[in-house]
């Protein structure tokens, strides 16, 4: 019963700090709901026996990437009468959600899933810990790790060009 | 579906919900900024569908596929900022409707 408390709680707060991130005029205001969308996230991973990926969730997501976008925002310095002409369409987006729920979603949520019956599998006692997931990227999953730091520092480098005024 | 007890759908279906918000977002805001928020919401409420099925399944795979999710989803904040700080030296606005040169 308290899981079903702590689920609808997480769950509604992801929606609704979600649907107020798309229409604030302010980025800023949307970059702070968005902080806690990804809050209530980590919780529901930590529900879901993902220690690990919660904790990366916290660290990376709320405390660098956003980070990073409120530095941008600030940088660029716009005042309210640039946002005022990007400020958010209520009419547009209530009918994107509607149709988008209505042709994709609606289906899916209403005929396909009733008809699945997944149930949580047994767990091990370490499900998820920092250690039995480093485990698996260190064994199986070697390679894409490798790649990734390419990726990685290849984005640091196109970054840095495209933002350098000259180089 | 019931409200109680909390089944591998009920994740699901918020996944879904989030995801619809997340398209919504890109599709009808201006702003530079909320289009590439909604987008990490977007990848958001998959990394949510992949944390489910890895419980529903017992194997750890989908934890590692969030992690590297997460990296690039790191990176592609981190070249998408620097893009949009050349288009604003360029024109001084983000509104994505100013940046259609590439049209005509």
């Amino acid at each position: 019963m308290l899981e079903a408390i702590v689920f609808y709680i997480l769950a509604g707060a992801s929606v609704v700090f979600g649907l107020v991130m798309i229409t604030r005029v302010n980025p800023i205001s949307s970059a702070m709901t968005l902080v806690g969308a990804f809050g209530a996230l980590a919780g529901l991973y930590a529900m879901l026996n993902a220690s690990f990926v919660s904790i990366i969730q916290i660290l990376v997501y709320a405390g660098g990437i956003m980070v990073l976008v409120i530095f941008v925002i600030m940088l660029l310095n716009l005042h309210k009468d640039d946002l005022e002409p990007m400020k958010a369409q209520p009419l547009w987006i209530g009918g994107t959600l509607v149709v988008l729920f209505g042709t994709i979603l609606g289906p899916i949520l209403f005929c396909v899933l009733p008809n699945k019956d997944w149930t949580w599998s047994s767990l091990a006692p370490d499900f998820g810990t920092l250690m039995t997931v480093g485990e698996k990227i260190f064994s199986d999953f070697i390679f894409p790790f490798e790649i990734l730091s390419l990726i990685l520092l290849t984005a640091v480098v196109g970054a840095l060009v495209m933002a350098k005024r000259k180089l | 579906m019931e409200l109680y007890p909390i089944t591998p759908n009920h994740y699901l279906t918020l996944s879904a919900i989030l995801f619809a918000i997340g398209i919504a977002g890109v599709l009808t805001r201006k702003n530079f900024f909320v289009t590439l928020m909604s987008l990490e919401l977007m990848l958001n409420a998959v990394n949510l569908s992949f944390v489910t099925f890895a419980k529903v399944h017992g194997d750890m795979t989908g934890h590692v596929f969030v992690l590297f999710v997460v990296s690039v989803a790191a990176a592609e904040a981190c070249v998408g900022l620097a893009i949009v700080i050349a288009l604003f030296r360029l024109k001084e606005t983000v509104n994505l409707d100013m940046f259609k040169s590439l049209k005509n």
